[in-house]
């Protein structure tokens, strides 16, 4: 098994090694004239206001943890759905489909409970929170 | 030395079926080695198998931006690039040469060696998903050779988890950029690509439970039986999965309507926007080469990877017909872009979490439920019969509605004659 990932190394040395002639031989054709205009962040041709990591959206946290449990949940399915077929076949499939749609069914419970709270929404309005606070 | 690769194992432990991958083909073919190297020929040929991948994978963004801005001209009714080469056909090719020439800005306030290592990582990774992607085959003797780099029996599990490995990439970029925009379109990305891949790991679930194989070549090997032996057609789930699949792919490569994070009118240019010169063309080459690899597994999941339409019957099969499906589902995306406006975030969150997610589950259900009514055996007629008769049925209806609502529309803004 080892050969066939032995496969995988070898595309990432190659696509490195891709990557780094191509930026050397960039780095030999070009000519560098900087100035501090050019070093400047882009801001559409402003000078930068204040400091460049803001804060963001805490939706982004939100979103990742929800994926986190989901995708999680899609590594726990896999291996059911790759001997789904067998188990019909030997006469199991009813059992095997009741269990997974239990655990389906709880991860679905999950998803209304976020949906219910309102934390699948981007855009909250300031009122819905208040109304959650108290 | 041999004992070190030794540890990878033999050529002979790979093959799956009776399919080799890529480099038994090359070993195969190409005239013996001189006997200094002859221990070492397995790895060369591993080696040499790689670096035909390597360079070619590259060059499909070379076509593809081509098409993409060909396609975009006819759409606009316009003729698109026409100067350099006949019809234009150099101009990808120009633009390279001149992004070779061109300074590349590292900003001195940012995070230089994230900056420098976000390209790398992407363009590796995305290269990466190329590896299990079975092209084609060719039969020799009584072995058959798939042009495959490495046939992993974990093939399409280990493509979602390398392609989910870009996202730390363009956080990189973003981070490092130090630039606002940069910031904003690299965090709005990563959330857009974790959201959107689960349901592409659901919809990947339900072919899976059809085929009970990971491999790829398992996958295309039970495709063989014609035009109905297309997964897509098994049950009438699969034939919704392919769609909330798509669309999602769709998402993934961030392209429009979903190209958010790369939204001009509000982000300029998103997690690249501080990349300039030949940096900047690693981003783009990956972008394409993402767009074709993700078309590439729909066509091996769904659409019979590069088996033909008929049994027996090589039309639009093997290579070619393999590329050619991939490139319809190309087009397919571009005819998208320069068709639809873009979505809101809110939009794209909503249509994500609150449609996609919910339906992919309930395709794995009905999956589960088809095969428990209808029998484990999808290709048995007393399964695939009823379910051609469901999506027939389904499409007919589908376009009647669509038709109806297309010709409803048109009265109402035909200007009523005044008498």
């Amino acid at each position: 098994m080892l050969f066939n990932f032995a496969n995988v190394l070898l595309i990432l040395i190659g696509g490195f090694v891709f990557v780094a002639i191509n930026l050397i031989l960039s780095r030999f054709l070009q000519t560098r004239l900087p100035s501090i205009e050019k070093e400047m962040p882009y801001e559409c041709g402003e000078e930068p206001i204040g400091d460049t990591r803001i804060k963001f959206n805490t939706r982004f946290y939100v979103i990742a943890l929800i994926f986190l449990i989901f995708d999680v949940e899609i590594v726990f399915l896999f291996p059911w759905g790759v001997v789904f077929r067998k188990l019909i076949e030997d006469g199991a499939g009813i059992l095997a489909f009741g269990e997974m749609f239990v655990f389906i069914l709880i991860l679905l419970v999950g998803l209304a409970y976020v949906w219910a709270k309102g934390d699948l929404e981007w855009i909250r309005s300031i009122q819905s929170v208040q109304e959650e606070k108290t | 030395m041999r004992q070190f690769f030794g540890i990878f194992g033999n050529l002979s432990e790979v093959t799956v079926g009776s399919s080799k991958p890529l480099a038994g083909l090359l070993l195969e073919i190409l005239p013996p080695l001189p006997a200094f190297l002859e221990e070492y020929e397995q790895l060369l040929a591993m080696i040499t198998a790689c670096g035909i991948f390597v360079g070619v994978v590259p060059l499909i963004p070379l076509v593809l931006v081509l098409a993409e801005r060909k396609v975009s001209a006819f759409i606009q009714d316009r003729t698109g690039p026409m100067r350099v080469g006949p019809w234009g056909i150099l101009q990808t090719l120009a633009d390279g040469v001149k992004l070779l020439f061109k300074e590349d800005l590292i900003p001195p306030y940012g995070d230089r060696v994230l900056f420098r290592l976000a390209p790398y990582i992407i363009v590796c990774f995305s290269l990466a998903a190329f590896v299990a992607i079975p092209f084609g085959a060719i039969d020799l003797g009584d072995e058959r050779y798939v042009f495959i780099v490495s046939n992993l029996n974990i093939g399409i599990f280990y493509i979602l988890a390398v392609s989910s490995v870009i996202v730390i990439g363009i956080i990189m970029a973003g981070w490092a950029s130090n630039s606002k925009w940069s910031l904003l379109g690299s965090l709005r990305s990563a959330a857009q690509m974790v959201s959107y891949e689960i349901p592409v790991g659901l919809s990947i679930l339900s072919v899976i439970m059809v085929v009970q194989t990971l491999n790829m070549q398992g996958i295309v090997d039970q495709q063989d039986g014609g035009l109905h032996s297309w997964l897509i057609f098994r049950t009438p789930f699969s034939f919704i999965a392919f769609f909330v699949f798509f669309i999602s792919a769709i998402a993934e490569v961030n392209r429009t309507p979903f190209d958010l994070p790369e939204a001009e009118s509000e982000l300029v240019a998103g997690f690249h926007t501080e990349y300039s010169g030949m940096r900047f063309a690693l981003f783009f080459i990956a972008e394409y080469a993402n767009m074709f690899a993700v078309c590439a597994i729909a066509v091996t999941l769904f659409l019979g990877g590069w088996q033909g339409v008929l049994p027996g019957i090589d039309i639009l099969g093997g290579l070619p017909g393999f590329v050619f499906k991939t490139l319809f589902l190309v087009f397919v995306m571009m005819w998208i872009r320069w068709t639809l406006p873009r979505l809101r975030v809110d939009q794209l969150m909503n249509l994500c979490w609150k449609y996609l997610i919910p339906v992919s589950f309930f395709n794995i259900l009905g999956v589960g439920i088809w095969m428990l009514i209808f029998g484990a055996d999808t290709m048995d007629m007393k399964s695939l019969g009823p379910s051609l008769v469901v999506i027939v049925i389904a499409v007919f209806i589908l376009l009647k509605q669509v038709f109806k609502g297309v010709s409803g529309t048109k009265r109402e803004t035909t200007p009523v004659p005044s008498s």
